[in-house]
């Protein structure tokens, strides 16, 4: 048989280890904040088992052996013989610590137990009663025996072997395979007999005297018949009474020497996506052959089912182009799950008391946003502990309950994944930020600042207001590394804070790849694409709907409302458009709350747009949120009307 | 070739039996947790089912004797995957109707071997 690359299940292995560290992690947590559902400690045992079995399984002897013992510990707290005390609680946070890094360790190929494992293991062991056993034990080599002519076997199974599932002629075709096998003679257990009709054929009721020829150890006869030990009567003693010793020798685990791979940066999809995929896929198969026949075979009277084919394909091809996408989609709880247990670290060291709030945590992002706004939001959260939180007593003085509410939120929003750490501490401390400020050369002393060119301050390089640097926050890394990292994702940061009340950091990250449904139109020689989701409705105006205003805006009159009239083509300077409005479209849109009117020329149709960034290849643009490519091969802008409302909103305040 | 259920709610474990069950010519049901291997085994046939013990939702010795009482699984092996010191594991894994077990850790060869008992 040809032998398996065990290699090839490690990446699984590492995923699963980690979420079960999770789950454990998630459920001490809970433990020690007083819960006692016993189903806490059921998942938390369940997940070290199956890492310790893993581990074993695929060669991670020193994961395997921490497991053991870490095993060993939450058995008694299962069964109740050792109380989930705060103690233990500690110590088995400490571990899931250290397993993470043994099993970062595994896969890196370096080696795996460190001084902080072998303390928490000797540690376990200490509080087991019994020493713990080296990591790299050796097996004891199994000593050589004095050769034997054979064994008598004498088998009696009980009534219910079979109802096991196990089958006598099956053993004894494996003792066949030890040595010569001879059946000596069987019997009827049963007496008297029962008559035939009687006769239970789930019920055994033969015993069998065999001999069994040839050197062969006792403990590989007892192999066979181990599953039915206490199903049935088993004797079994050498041939001629020639001298050995029995002894039972335990199979070594066979070595596994596989290398540890590398991360190849995989993902875990939900069945139901696959499945959804593969749906979609059988989809477009049935509509490629019925196109396919079109094709061979075609007359002008197929002409209808050509264009229901190629319809079926378009429906097709899009719903499957949305599945594929999806599968990159990830919750974002996998970055969230890891605050509670920092929250409760950093409450310990700082001494404060925060009340952590999750939100959103099922809010699908990209895997590549996932990987890596994990880092950006670990310091924020620090430092909203760290400096925006007070401590208990100053709470109180400030008249605020003793415990801060930190809360992490992630929502979508209009094509957008927004998320937000808001904390109800003392806000930004404005005069010390301009104190900095002034101290970098930041700014000039006296000159004006806003709230928001101060909050913006803190954005800046090596800007920090703490005199000594905290071990927590003072790591070399500011909020500008922060902004950086979320800029590389094509998002931003903001802060808004009051003072007093607390600061409200927040991160708008574009769904990568986005793909925006959109209808297209044209203004003068070019095409623009509207977002579908914003479009209320289009109509044709006539020239007396339209009124102006003082300050050079226009208005017009929709259901009962007056909204702003948007001449696209000035607001993007386009040569040789419809300029009067009796002529073009007007495409009433929203966003934000606010609806507007977009003037163009014609609706060309709707059509799924891929949207590339403009940024990447040109500069920002306000009022356009990227570009993409027609069918055609030519480039249409796609037009954000949030942000084509915005300009209008302040063309008329100015 | 048998046609076998696996049951474990680790992926890895999972994909390294079936694949190495698959690679034997087996056909190879997948389950995650004991619940769903029950509901498999009433929708189908299987020779053997090859179980773990620590499941979330359903383990696998109550999935053991839910299946001795279906009438469809008389006779059919059972085999429960445990560790060397879970002699109690064992020994529940009995009572409830198990045909024998697998001590993990197990490497592909000790699994085609132990499959092979009952099996094939």
């Amino acid at each position: 048989m040809a032998t398996i690359d065990l290699s090839q299940f490690h990446q699984t292995f590492f995923d699963e280890s980690r979420e079960g560290l999770d789950v454990m992690e998630d459920a001490l947590l809970k433990l020690e904040n007083g819960s006692d559902d016993p189903e806490l400690v059921h998942a938390i045992f369940r997940a070290a088992h199956s890492i310790k079995g893993g581990a074993a399984t695929f060669g991670f002897s020193d994961v395997a052996a921490f497991t053991h013992v870490l095993e060993s510990l939450l058995d008694q707290v299962r069964d109740g013989r050792r109380a989930a005390d705060e103690e233990t609680v500690e110590l088995l946070l400490q571990s899931v610590d250290c397993m993470r890094g043994m099993l970062a360790r595994s896969q890196g190929g370096a080696a795996v137990a460190d001084a902080t494992s072998e303390a928490l293991r000797e540690r376990f062991a200490a509080m087991l009663g019994k020493p713990a056993e080296k990591t790299d034990a050796v097996a004891a080599a199994a000593s050589r025996k004095l050769p034997v002519d054979g064994w008598r076997i004498q088998f009696r199974p009980h009534p219910n072997l079979l109802r096991t599932g196990n089958d006598p002629l099956r053993m004894f075709r494996e003792l066949a395979l030890l040595g010569k096998l001879v059946v000596k003679q069987v019997q009827v257990l049963q007496e008297p007999r029962p008559a035939f009709a009687e006769l239970d054929p789930a019920a055994a009721m033969l015993g069998w005297d065999l001999e069994l020829r040839g050197d062969i150890q006792r403990s590989h006869i007892e192999a066979v018949f181990d599953w039915v030990e206490g199903d049935c009567d088993l004797e079994i003693e050498l041939l001629h009474d020639r001298r050995a010793q029995a002894q039972a020798a335990a199979p070594a685990p066979a070595a596994n020497d596989a290398a540890a791979h590398a991360d190849a940066g995989s993902i875990r999809v939900s069945i139901a996506k696959v499945d959804a995929l593969i749906n979609m896929v059988g989809e477009l198969v049935i509509t490629q052959s019925m196109l396919g026949d079109i094709g061979e075979h075609f007359s002008m009277d197929r002409l209808m089912q050509l264009r229901e084919g190629l319809a079926q394909l378009d429906r097709t091809t899009r719903e499957l182009q949305e599945s594929v996408m999806r599968i990159r989609m990830l919750p974002i709880a996998a970055v969230f799950n890891r605050f509670p247990r920092m929250v409760r670290d950093l409450e310990r060291r700082l001494g404060k008391h925060v009340k952590l709030e999750l939100h959103g945590e099922s809010t699908e992002v990209d895997k590549t946003v996932l990987e890596k706004i994990g880092d950006p939001l670990v310091h924020l959260v620090r430092n909203a502990i760290d400096h925006g939180l007070e401590t208990p007593e100053a709470r109180v003085a400030a008249g605020k309950p003793e415990t801060g509410v930190l809360r992490l939120e992630a929502r979508h929003e209009g094509g957008n994944v927004v998320v937000e750490v808001v904390d109800d501490g003392a806000g930004l401390n404005r005069a010390r930020i301009v104190e900095k400020a002034i101290e970098r050369g930041l700014v000039r002393p006296g000159q004006e600042l806003s709230d928001e060119e101060v909050a913006e301050l803190i954005f800046q390089a090596g800007f920090s207001t703490n005199a000594e640097a905290t071990d927590l926050s003072g790591r070399g890394v500011g909020m500008d590394v922060v902004r950086r990292n979320v800029n590389d994702l094509g998002g931003s940061v903001g802060v808004r804070s009051r003072a007093g009340k607390g600061s409200t950091f927040t991160i708008v990250l574009p769904l990568t790849l986005a793909i925006i449904e959109g209808l297209t139109t044209e203004i003068g020689s070019e095409r623009y694409i509207v977002p579908l989701v914003s479009i209320v409705e289009s109509l044709q105006l006539k020239v007396q709907d339209v009124r102006n205003v003082a300050g050079g805006g226009e208005l017009f009159h929709f259901r009962d409302e007056w909204l702003p009239l948007v001449r696209l083509y000035a607001a993007f300077g386009c040569a040789d458009a419809v300029t009067r409005v009796e002529q073009g479209i007007v495409i009433v849109a929203e966003a934000g709350g606010r609806r507007v009117g977009l003037l163009v020329d014609a609706l060309v149709g709707q059509q799924q747009a891929v949207i590339k960034s403009l940024e990447a290849h040109y500069q920002r643009i306000e009022g356009i949120s990227g570009a993409t490519i027609a069918s055609d091969g030519s480039v249409a802008l796609i037009v954000d009307v949030d942000g084509v409302v915005r300009v209008a909103g302040r063309r008329r305040a100015a | 070739m048998a046609k076998i259920l696996a049951v474990d709610d680790s992926a890895s474990m999972r994909n390294m039996v079936a694949f190495t069950l698959r690679g034997a010519g087996h056909e190879v049901q997948e389950a995650g947790d004991g619940k769903a291997a029950l509901d498999a085994a009433k929708a189908g046939r299987f020779d053997l089912v090859l179980a773990d013990v620590n499941m979330p939702v359903m383990d696998g010795i109550t999935l053991t004797r839910e299946l001795r009482a279906l009438p469809s699984f008389a006779g059919v092996p059972i085999l429960i995957l445990t560790t060397e010191s879970d002699t109690d594991k064992k020994m529940q894994g009995k009572a409830a109707g198990a045909t024998g077990w697998l001590v993990k850790p197990f490497d592909p060869e000790q699994l085609l071997a132990t499959v092979a008992r009952v099996a094939g």
